[in-house]
């Protein structure tokens, strides 16, 4: 009975407010819209730039003399250096092998294997390269050329300039996508806050009315609250139909050229759906119930 | 008086002086009127103080008794309005008590102010109907509001609205109506709880003399149900006419409180009206 009364009122108020009420579902909508199609994209952007810096790596190349035993010792130091998540073994051979893959021609002219042994190591996050370069090989005291802690190892290179490029360009990019997706809900917040704000603001005097009638405050509130979840529901309903339409449309013929709109990390889209959802409307629900809080001071 | 068939249509209440018992007409079941206590109103030193320093009322001290019909008159500004905004406990009084029906409004929690309320109907000059419902649908609401099952709604609503003589007006919107129509919804709304104590703030004072003597007569008719009435006002033909107790208010303090016992208890609302029309007032003029 209680329920069906609240939801009566606030159907009446959707009906007897249709200037407003639209004027909510369209900023929800909006909103809705815009977050929808900038999550994705701050995801993809985000998962693009983690995935180059997964290739950020430090390559240990052995003297071409080292012998078995060395190898392994030297394995052994490698997966004990701090820092380091794995350690994989790239033999001469493999190197060839993968190095005539790219270039069949330029290796034919070779007659034996120019390639030394490599240990590949993956650290345990990009930004540790440079400490565990240091650590293989520490710069000799005279400030000299790094000199390596193993004999047998002929060079430690951490691809310095490509590294330090791609943390740095990540890095801003990563930077970038969290400040855009902190304005965004920022701007949503108070573009949602306002909207509900101005319709109750039209409607204060009602709300006076009814407190004078006797009416508690969650007895006028709840009628605000059922509208509020109304609103936020039809605006993102109809935001998430424009954006599969989009994705229908659009994004789905591209994905294949496009590596970026591909990336793997991006939201599945009915979790895109049900987050927009429970975001919509949570916003709209509870914006309403508390901007009334003003008004109900009477 | 000319007109006594009046008489015989209303049930005659035993004419006790000035307070007859409230319980003359039942009112519902369910609501309660105040129990105890000889006043409905006390007010004792009340004080009230706005922020921007200006005085509301000051040491404003009366009583109402149950029963009893009430003018609070005075100009613009004199604390009228103060007086029922405290009433309703939209405000705190600065310094005082006021009891209603026994009860010190102070001891209210915000939280039980609606429930307090709800036995309290206020008609206000400016008519404060909800603007989106019907006729019917405001009056409803004030129903609703106390958790009124659906078919109590559908057996009050039309009998108050038949009373107020809106029967054929009930699904017209506020502003479909003219200003003494939507009085006559606000009183209907004020009324429908049959609460023990009604307050009307300048019920008049948005409209023309006759449409005023109707709604007069109206809230005399509710009078003699047994409500205790209290109508502020600064129509002073319309106070001398009904000749009922006056309280007269001046930058925030009694000046006057013209006691009962001036007017004739038992008059049908026929006469009353006839009087009220008679354009030489038949007390001596007592401004």
């Amino acid at each position: 009975m209680r329920l069906g009364f609240f939801l009566r009122e606030a159907m009446r108020s959707l009906r007897r407010n249709a200037a407003p009420s639209f004027a909510a579902l369209a900023t929800i909508l909006l909103t809705m819209l815009v977050v929808g199609v900038f999550i994705p994209i701050v995801q993809a952007t985000t998962g693009a730039a983690n995935d180059v810096r997964k290739r950020v790596l430090v390559d240990v190349y052995m003297k071409t003399d080292a012998s078995q035993v060395d190898l392994d010792r030297v394995r052994e130091l490698l997966t004990g250096t701090p820092n380091v998540k794995h350690v994989e073994f790239v033999s001469k051979a493999q190197a060839l092998a993968q190095q005539q893959k790219r270039d069949p021609a330029a290796f034919k002219l070779l007659a034996s294997n120019p390639l030394p042994d490599t240990f590949r190591l993956t650290p345990q996050n990009p930004d540790d390269v440079l400490k565990i370069k240091s650590t293989l090989a520490p710069t000799g005291a005279a400030g000299g050329a790094p000199v390596p802690v193993d004999s047998s190892i002929d060079e430690v290179s951490d691809k310095k300039q490509d590294t330090t490029k791609i943390l740095e360009v990540t890095r801003f990019v990563k930077l970038m996508a969290a400040t855009l997706a902190a304005l965004l809900i920022a701007a949503s917040i108070f573009l949602i806050a306002n909207t509900i704000r101005l319709s109750l603001y039209a409607r204060r005097r009602e709300v006076e009315v009814m407190k004078l009638v006797g009416a508690t405050d969650w007895f006028i509130r709840w009628p605000f609250v059922i509208e509020g979840i109304v609103v936020g529901a039809l605006g993102t309903l109809l935001a998430v139909l424009l954006l599969a339409i989009g994705k229908i449309a659009i994004i789905d013929p591209l994905a294949n050229d496009f590596a970026l709109i591909a990336a793997p990390q991006t939201i599945g889209f009915p979790v895109l759906i049900a987050v927009m959802m429970a975001a919509g409307i949570a916003i709209s629900a509870i914006g309403s119930g508390l901007s009334l809080r003003r008004f109900l001071r009477v | 008086m000319a007109v006594t068939t009046g008489r015989s249509r209303q049930p005659r209440r035993a004419a006790s002086a000035h307070a007859p018992a409230p319980a003359a007409h039942a009112p519902t079941a369910r609501e309660p009127r105040f129990a105890g206590g000889s006043a409905v109103i006390e007010f004792r030193g009340v004080e009230k103080r706005y922020d921007v320093g200006a005085i509301g009322l000051d040491q404003a001290t009366f009583s109402v008794s149950p029963g009893e019909f009430v003018f609070l008159v005075g100009s613009t500004g004199s604390g009228k309005s103060t007086v029922m905004r405290l009433l309703i406990k939209e405000l705190e009084p600065t310094a005082g008590s006021i009891e209603v029906a026994g009860r010190e409004l102070a001891e209210i929690t915000h939280k039980r102010v609606p429930y307090y309320r709800r036995n309290i109907g206020v008609v206000f000059q400016d008519f404060k109907l909800l603007p989106n419902r019907t006729v019917y649908d405001n009056v409803a609401y004030a129903l609703q509001v106390t958790g009124g099952s659906r078919k109590d709604i559908r057996a009050k609503v039309p009998d108050i609205l038949r009373l107020t003589g809106l029967s054929t007006k009930l699904h017209n919107y506020p502003d479909q109506l003219s200003g003494g129509e939507q009085q006559r919804v606000a009183i209907a709304r004020a009324f429908v709880n049959h609460p023990p104590l009604l307050l009307a703030d300048e019920p008049t004072g948005n409209l023309d003399p006759s449409t005023s003597i109707g709604i007069m007569q109206l809230l005399y008719r509710i009078n003699r149900t047994g409500t205790t009435v209290l109508v502020a006002t600064h129509d002073h033909a319309m106070v001398n006419k009904m000749r009922r107790r006056v309280i007269e208010l001046a930058k925030g303090r009694i000046v006057r409180d013209e006691a009962t016992g001036l007017y004739t208890r038992d008059e049908s609302t026929r006469e009353f009206a006839a009087r009220l029309r008679s354009d030489t007032p038949e007390a001596p003029e007592i401004w």
